[in-house]
Parts: structure tokens; sequence; C-alpha cells
């Protein structure tokens, strides 16, 4: 199947301390791939130097087939991104940030149907400021849509929601998984990664822990559920680990 | 350019729902030269051929350059990075500077504007009429708005994060406004005053404006001219060699 990321060998280092270390990985087509880790793990460094807006010490890196270096246009004319923590400016109304998104590409779809669809329509003429936590993080999947991307790029999406917008977001999700179109996404909520992502990495002091599919891991670990695989790992110490999941 | 079109209407927008802006921007300029008008009447400066209003004139008009280029520019060019706004047009085929210079159009039509309903007010109801070439007068504003928005850019620039642009701004702005002879008459007050005045970059441009109002040619002043210029150069060159896209 055609890769849609893919990342060999990928290094980056800030002065000493060394963030990212032989990252390898791949993402095809329709795939949902989900990148996990503990804070300052090194995902969203990862994240911005496959996308080449921080410069990587090392590593093969091509997205679409094309290389990020050279072919950055092209490649950002096809994907969507959604950084963490993106806010939007003062006094902005929805439909002003779509057409702000809009007016950046070439060929971009009526951002009304994608309002209809996210069901904001009603909320067109709302100042931005003004929606709710699940509003607002629909309207970030929406805007990162406007472009027909081939693949989309979530940086922990739906920390900070409350369940049922959660819920409302990952409907959206499967949607667009169903279309074809392939995500990587990095969380801290396990079981959205587990409903979500066909495969997934956790990765630990910017080191690959695990890379494979949810069955992989639970073989792999001898537990029923991501979480408890996810937390042996990255408490090393057992006695540590049993703390944290058995506190009582 | 559609899309800077775009993003200029937008921008323009945010801007006149900005209160603050819109209070120090168009309402407090007017509202000084409604007040002056009131005060001085047809009052001439003694021993010479103008009016105190001819005289009060340029100074008010910089007012607008003052808000929009201390506060205006860096405020929102701050906010930008602080919500990681240029880093997500960083990953779409349109250059972050697209934004930026919507912006700086934005700022400027603002300040033109204000300038605009300045001169309305006090030729429609106190009889102001320029004694100097118009020509001239407006080379020498556009001289003073390019060199008070490159300040305001490099501000932004230096700036660590947004507190530090915000001192900045008001360790700027606020001697600039109440010293430079914008809404204070240079020529009232204190000798020390005017000694400290004279370091303010503004107080050089409304001195230019004044002279070349009151009727001398704008090649008469040299200096000034050249050493606004400069300024608007040095300040511009810093400010892109500091740029970066959002604060670490």
């Amino acid at each position: 199947m055609e890769n849609i990321i893919e990342v060999k060998n990928l290094r980056k280092t800030y002065k000493e301390k060394v963030a990212v270390d032989a990252l390898d990985f791949t993402v095809k087509k329709g795939e949902t791939f989900g990148l996990i880790g503990p804070n300052g793990a090194g995902k969203t460094t990862s994240i911005e130097c496959l996308l080449g807006i921080k410069k990587r010490d090392q590593g093969f890196v091509k997205i679409l087939g094309f290389n990020p270096d050279k072919d950055y246009k092209k490649i950002f004319s096809s994907i969507g991104v959604q950084f963490q923590s993106a806010f939007y400016p003062d006094h902005i109304k929805v439909k002003e940030a779509c057409m702000m998104r809009a007016c950046l590409y070439k060929d971009v779809m009526d951002y009304h149907l994608l309002l209809q669809h996210f069901d904001l329509m009603d909320k067109k003429e709302a100042y931005v400021s003004h929606l709710s936590g699940g509003e607002k993080q629909k309207l970030s999947v929406l805007l990162s849509l406007i472009n027909k991307p081939r693949l989309i790029i979530l940086d922990e999406l739906t920390t900070g929601l409350d369940p049922q917008a959660r819920r409302q977001v990952w409907h959206y999700l499967k949607e667009l998984q169903a279309q074809g179109i392939s995500i990587l996404l990095t969380s801290h909520y396990m079981d959205e990664i587990e409903y979500l992502c066909d495969r997934l990495m956790i990765i630990h002091e910017g080191k690959r822990v695990f890379r494979g599919s949810l069955e992989e891991a639970k073989k792999k670990f001898a537990y029923e559920k991501l979480e408890d695989i996810y937390l042996h790992i990255v408490n090393k110490e057992k006695k540590n680990y049993e703390n944290i999941i058995n506190p009582l | 350019m559609k899309t800077l079109l775009t993003l200029f209407r937008i921008e323009f927008k945010r801007s006149i729902r900005d209160f603050s802006g819109v209070l120090f921007g168009l309402i407090l300029p007017v509202g000084l030269m409604v007040l002056l008008g009131t005060l001085y009447g047809d009052q001439r400066v003694e021993d010479q051929g103008y009016t105190l209003l001819q005289q009060a004139f340029p100074g008010v008009i910089t007012i607008g350059i003052c808000a929009t280029g201390l506060m205006g520019i860096p405020i929102t060019l701050s906010a930008y990075r602080d919500k990681q706004i240029l880093r997500s047009f960083q990953v779409t085929p349109t250059s972050p500077f697209v934004l930026l210079m919507a912006q700086f159009f934005n700022q400027m039509i603002f300040a033109i504007i204000s300038g605009l309903l300045v001169w309305l007010a006090a030729s429609l109801f106190y009889n102001y009429s320029m004694i100097g070439s118009i020509p001239h007068f407006l080379l020498a504003y556009l001289l003073v708005l390019f060199s008070i928005y490159g300040i305001g850019m490099m501000i932004a620039s230096i700036s660590k994060n947004v507190n530090m642009a915000n001192l900045l701004c008001s360790l700027v702005y606020f001697p600039s406004f109440f010293l430079s002879g914008a809404t204070v008459p240079y020529e009232i007050m204190p000798r020390g005053l005017q000694l400290v005045a004279n370091t303010l970059p503004l107080t050089h441009g409304i001195k230019l404006l004044k002279e070349v109002s009151l009727g001398k040619s704008l090649f008469d002043h040299g200096l000034i001219p050249m050493a606004l210029l400069g300024l608007a150069i040095v300040s511009v060159v810093i400010s892109v060699k500091t740029f970066k896209y959002d604060y670490e």
C-alpha cells in the first residue's frame, strides 16, 4: 500500500538534549497512526521535524512521496495540520476563520458544506471566542479539511474536552477514515488511541519503545488495556508502576 | 493578491471590533482636535503668521500613527506568535509574510483614516487650512509613519514573549504620546522636558511635519527626513533578522 508518511532514522537535538532519536515509522494510505508518550517525549518535535518547520539533525522524511525540504508547497497544499494549543485571533467570527484558512489554498471546499456537516452552520456568524471547547475543536478539524487534504495531522486534538465533545470529534474522525484520509495523531487518552488508531508508536525520551498494532501490543506486554501497557512501559521500575495502577 | 485582500478585509474588521484600538486610534485624536479647536478658536501665535491650531494640527495627526504603529502592530504580531497563528500559516502553501503584509496595510489604512478624520474635523469646524504644500506634508507623513511602524515591528520581533512586547510598547508609546508634541504642544513644555522629548523619534517627526505644514519645503530639512528614513530601514532590518514564528 502507498506510503503517506515515511520517516527513517529521525534525530533532533536541542543543544545538549536529544529530543528525538532514531525514529522510524510509516503511515499508509487510509491508516490512522497514533503517536503516544509522556509530556516531553518528543511527539510535537517529531511532527515539527517531519513537516520541516523545525530542522532535523538527521533522517529521511517523505510525505505524500515528496521531500519536505524541497517540495514543501506541494505537501502543504495537500495536508491539514492542527497544532497543539493553537488559538484563534481575537474578534474573529467563525465564517471569517473559515475564509482566512480557505484563502491560503488554490483548491478548496466550500466551507458552508463543512459547517453544515460539522453541525456548526448556526454558529457561522458567531465569534470564535463564544464557542464551547467542543465546538472550537470541531472548528479546528473542519479548518484542517478545507483544502481537501489526503493526510491530516492532529496534535493533542481532544485535550481539555469533556467526554461528550470528545466523542463528537471521534465520530468525525471515523468518517474521515472511511473516506480514505490518513491521520497522524498524538493523544494522552489511551481510549482514544484504542478507538481510532490502526497502529501506534509509543515513544519515551525521544526513543521508540513500541511500534505496531494494538493487538501486537497486547500480545507483547500481556495486558488487556492500552493504558496498562503504556504505564508499564513508561514506568521502568516495577514498584513505581504498581503504585500507580493500584494506589490502594 | 486575492489572498492578501481577503486577509486585509478580515484584519480590518477585527481592528474595527477592537475597542481600545478605535478609542486610541480614532476617537481620541478627533476628540483632541475638537478640544483644541474649541480652546484655541482663531488665536494666533505671537509674532507669527499662523494660528495656534495650525501649529498644533501636525501633532494631533500623528496620534493615529502612534496608536497603530506602537500599539497595534507590535501587540497584534506578538499575539500571532503567542497563539501560534504564524505557525499554522507556516504549514500552508501561503507564506506567513502575506498575513504580516495584510496587517501592515490594515494598520496603515487605520492611521490614514484617523488622520483624515482629524483633518476633516479641523477644516470643517475650525476653518483649518494648511499653509505649506500638501504633497510635501503627505510625503513627510509617510516618512514618519514608516519610521514609527519600523520601531513597532522591531519591538514585536525582539520581544521574547507577549508580556515583554506589551512592556516595550508601553515604554515607547506613552512617552511618545505625551512628550513628543502629539497631545501636549511641544512649545509649552519646560526646557528640561523638551530635552527628554528630543530623544524620541516622533518628536522630530512632528517637528518636521509642523515646519512643512507651516510653509517650509520638505527638502529644507536634509537631516531629519534622512534620519527618519534611516531609522525605518534599520528597524525593519533588525525586525526581519530577529523574526520568529512563535515564542519558545
